[in-house]
């Protein structure tokens, strides 16, 4: 009895020598407790793959050529996912298309991110008029249904960017318009998350210290507040990838998005409801891709959640 | 409260005057609104500048937005083009109730645009709404009893599914489904689009018939993201303290759910319904474009795509007054439902 009472006092000896886990490792270990969280890393893993990797396969100028010979051809060996309404191979498509839908939604964020943080920082440190005035212009956008808002701005900067070339591969301007319309119509849920962070986080001793020691007050805001707050923007920034993803297809859908020829998983599907009965092919490959997709991303963002609450119970075994 | 509610409606108004202003800006950028008016033809440059001139697009921006606010019936217009300013204005402006006239459909009012569509749109949303709550408040309410089961665990990842498509998705796939393949096996199948059919005529039958698809499609959407909401929140408030006092008492499971439980759990659906309801009168923009429903987000895009100034701003700010005061009313209703709530 009094053997295994100490060989336990032992153990937890053993157990409080053992260097304790750093706030990353914990973070790590709680996310990977998420099983829909991992298979969606692993999920968004295998669609990089496939819209990066296929590149390799086919040249985009295949995936644009047009033969109209071939139009609306059903799944084939040869075009396995089909050939769409000008004869373009949809699965040359879809690759490509992947490409700009996930830049899409990695870029809006972004610019979702930098303009949210900055206001809601801004609001919240500052306080008093510049607060009032940021606060009611975020609410004035809030109240605005996005999809409006967006259909509204993209019609404002529609045609006004010229196509543009990185890489060596050449930009319909419209990308980038999507990115900025998207970015700047759904910073506002952001900013009010900084907010209220900075709100409570600036009126803490560490504040008041960096204050005393004559710290400017931008390197406050950046440097010692922003930091604090990092872990809701993550979650928020990640979920966002999902919402531009999903955001970028309703518009495109409503034909106000990315131009043709340049392909996206959204624009695929414009116009694809009148062939629902004789082409299915020409919206189940690309909508599937954007289901699975935002779903991953979802995952992603709900196991980070739970990983970054610093209130959640760690179990480590 | 009053004082309350006198505050926020006070707030409400500057906040109304930026977002208008916000849109009209935008709007007035958007594109040629003369370019469609010629017809068929392009429209000729005399008549362009005849029209802009007569309809006040020549005017400085902030001179149309004064106009679009408070009218031009102070002001005189030059309609026959001689530099003379003669002609009064006629319009009164939205402070005093008129939207102006559309632009692309000459001659209507923005008003009575409008409100042919708005039945269509409710008659769609207002049931797609219901049906949604009841559905969401089921299926969160079971899997919260019945957490970490095999049904929580399937409606867990069911909602996820549905919260992460785009709506049009699941309208295609439903309509594969329900109108072509159905019809393709000899089963009844369901119309696709439009919302009754025209050799039939307009009847409450066919409307019901043609309102299935879409319904359904929204509410697999919305269901999805409002039964996570309701199971999180049940979650909640059944590891609250009042809860073991209430079964501790002995009372009986069903009253424990039903009285103690869900009241408490249900109000944060108000919120969210409350700043919903705004949208059902926007509806659907992209729902009704795949099912050619003839309501107010159609209306929204064939007139944005046209530069309809009027009308566009008109919906605008007919949606944003709206989402001001359900806010409001969802306030009041949330203070009036948990008495811990009392705003000064």
């Amino acid at each position: 009895m009094q053997a295994t009472a100490e060989s336990e006092v032992i153990k937890l000896q053993e157990e409080l020598k053992a260097e304790p886990l750093t706030p990353g490792q914990l973070i790590w270990l709680r996310f990977l407790r998420h099983k829909m969280a991992v298979f969606g890393v692993v999920m968004l893993f295998l669609l990089l793959l496939y819209s990066v990797g296929g590149a390799f396969v086919f040249t985009e100028a295949e995936a644009n050529f047009t033969n109209t010979s071939i139009r609306l051809n059903p799944p084939s060996a040869e075009h396995p996912f089909g050939t769409d309404t000008v004869g373009r191979d949809i699965l040359a498509r879809t690759i490509y298309g992947g490409q700009i839908s996930l830049l899409i939604g990695l870029f809006a964020v972004v610019v979702e991110v930098i303009v949210g943080v900055l206001i809601g920082a801004l609001a919240g440190y500052y306080g008093g008029w510049i607060d009032s005035l940021l606060m009611r212009f975020t609410e004035a956008m809030f109240n605005i249904p996005q999809l409006f808002l967006l259909l509204v701005m993209a019609k404002f900067f529609g045609g006004k960017i010229p196509t543009l070339t990185v890489f060596g591969r050449s930009f319909s301007g419209s990308v980038i318009v999507i990115i900025m319309i998207i970015g700047l119509t759904s910073w506002m849920y952001l900013a009010r998350i900084v907010r209220a962070n900075f709100l409570s986080l600036k009126e803490r001793e560490f504040v008041l210290a960096a204050h005393t020691t004559g710290t400017s007050h931008s390197a406050i805001i950046f440097q010692h507040i922003l930091p604090n707050s990092i872990a809701p923007i993550i979650v928020s920034g990640t979920l966002s990838v999902a919402n531009a993803i999903i955001a970028e297809a309703y518009i495109s859908f409503l034909g106000l998005g990315v131009q043709p020829p340049t392909a996206t998983w959204g624009n695929m599907l414009e116009g694809a409801y009148n062939y629902i009965e004789t082409a299915p092919w020409l919206w189940i490959f690309p909508g599937s891709l954007i289901v699975l997709t935002v779903l991953s991303i979802n995952f992603v963002g709900d196991g980070l959640r739970d990983a970054l609450d610093p209130h959640a119970i760690v179990e480590v075994r | 409260m009053t004082r309350y509610i006198i505050r926020r409606i006070l707030q409400a108004i500057p906040l109304l005057f930026i977002i208008s202003l916000l849109l009209f800006v935008l709007m007035m950028n958007t594109g040629d609104p003369l370019a469609t008016m010629g017809g068929r033809k392009p429209t000729r440059p005399e008549d362009r500048e005849r029209l802009s001139r007569q309809l006040g697009l020549d005017k400085p921006l902030y001179i149309q937005y004064i106009y679009w606010l408070v009218g031009n019936d102070w002001a005189k217009i030059d309609m026959d083009g001689d530099g003379i300013a003669e002609t009064p204005g006629s319009r009164k402006g939205v402070l005093r109730g008129d939207f102006g006239n559309s632009l692309v459909s000459r001659g209507k009012a923005v008003d009575d645009i409008i409100w042919e569509r708005l039945p269509n749109t409710l008659i769609l949303m207002i049931p797609a709404e219901i049906i949604v709550i009841l559905i969401s408040l089921l299926v969160g309410i079971y899997s919260a009893l019945r957490q970490y089961s095999l049904v929580d665990h399937t409606v867990t990842a069911l909602s996820f599914v549905g919260y992460s498509m785009p709506i049009f998705f699941i309208a295609l796939v439903s309509m594969y489904i329900f109108g072509v393949n159905f019809k393709r096996w000899g089963l009844p199948y369901l119309p696709t689009v439009g919302m009754f059919d025209p050799k039939v005529g307009k009847t409450t039958e066919q409307i019901i018939l043609h309102m299935v698809l879409p319904i359904f499609s929204m509410t697999v959407i919305t269901a999805a993201g409002y039964s996570r909401f309701v199971r999180s929140q049940m979650l909640e408030v059944l590891s609250e303290d009042y809860i073991r006092t209430a079964r501790a008492k002995g009372l009986p499971r069903r009253m424990v759910i039903m009285g103690h439980a869900l009241k408490n759990a249900s109000l944060p659906l108000v919120t969210i319904v409350g700043l919903d309801v705004p949208l059902l009168l926007a509806g659907a923009v992209v729902t009704e474009s795949i099912f050619a429903w003839p309501g107010m987000g159609r209306l929204f895009i064939d007139h944005l795509s046209r530069s309809d100034t009027p009308v566009v701003m008109g919906i605008l700010m007919m949606i944003s007054v709206a989402v001001v005061f359900s806010q409001l009313i969802t306030d009041i209703i949330y203070a009036w439902l948990d008495p811990r709530i009392r705003y000064t």
